[in-house]
């Protein structure tokens, strides 16, 4: 890959970042093509529920890309949006539980993302540790033996 | 048929899960017969595709939708190919965990396929 010369920056995508990378990525597309079809064919019927949708598969399309890029950049933007992602789901997950009528249809992030097995409200928990591990790491030149010390 | 397929496809997908879980286990990357493992799943989903197909174009429709059951189609055939990818690139442990994921992730499509077929 390119690295300009430079120091290099940090992977994020080995070791432990490889299955986030794989659960961001499936969850990118599970929650925008839901949110592709839930606009596209009955937006009206639930509009909070459909534009939440929408901007959770956003937030993971762009911290996948973030991971995909690598980075200091990339990184800080990336803990940035696993911070917001973890408000979202934490805020959408008890709002769909205070007032479900708000609901109609279900959002990825509802119910704290049960439908999804959880994973919702533990990708962006792992995704901070492991993005902060990361900066450690990287600081120590990039090694490319992560297999030692990650432990999950 | 497309039951059939879809319990055998479940059943192979949890196995690999298991494999590859038991890889990661013993700190080992994916290997050759962790790849011939995906490519008889890949298998499986693509005759699931292709029985599916032939429902469809024999006028059956599913119960929540062609749309939304063609699109969960294309994600069970993508789910382990992607995953056994990107372990290609990662020769350690974690390229097995990720193939692990991929085929969990996969017998979960396969449940939700066969509630939108049958409602």
């Amino acid at each position: 890959m390119a690295e300009e010369g430079r120091v290099a920056p940090a992977k994020l995508v080995r070791g432990p970042g490889l299955l986030l990378v794989w659960l961001y990525g499936v969850m990118s597309v599970g929650a925008v093509s839901r949110s592709v079809y839930q606009i596209a064919t009955d937006f009206d019927g639930a509009p909070l529920a459909h534009v939440l949708s929408a901007v959770a598969g956003v937030v993971y399309v762009f911290i996948t890309y973030t991971f995909v890029r690598g980075g200091e950049t990339a990184r800080k933007a990336a803990l940035v949006c696993c911070g917001a992602e973890l408000a979202g789901v934490l805020i959408v997950g008890t709002w769909t539980l205070a007032d479900p009528s708000a609901f109609p249809d279900a959002t990825v992030w509802s119910d704290y993302g049960m439908g999804y097995v959880f994973i919702p409200v533990l990708l962006p928990v792992t995704g901070i540790l492991w993005l902060r591990r990361s900066r450690r790491n990287g600081a120590a030149a990039g090694s490319a033996t992560g297999s030692g010390s990650a432990t999950g | 048929m497309l039951v059939a397929l879809t319990v055998a496809v479940s059943v192979t997908a949890l196995v690999l899960a298991a494999w590859c879980g038991h890889a990661a286990y013993r700190d080992q990357p994916t290997k050759d017969w962790h790849f011939i493992g995906m490519a008889v799943v890949t298998v499986l989903t693509l005759a699931q595709l292709a029985v599916a197909i032939v429902l469809l174009a024999r006028g059956e429709r599913p119960a929540q939708g062609s749309v939304i059951f063609v699109s969960y189609l294309l994600g069970a055939l993508l789910a382990v190919p992607a995953a056994g990818f990107l372990s290609l690139g990662e020769r350690t442990r974690w390229g097995s965990v990720t193939v692990s994921a991929g085929a969990v992730v996969l017998a979960v499509l396969e449940v939700r396929l066969h509630d939108i077929w049958g409602g």
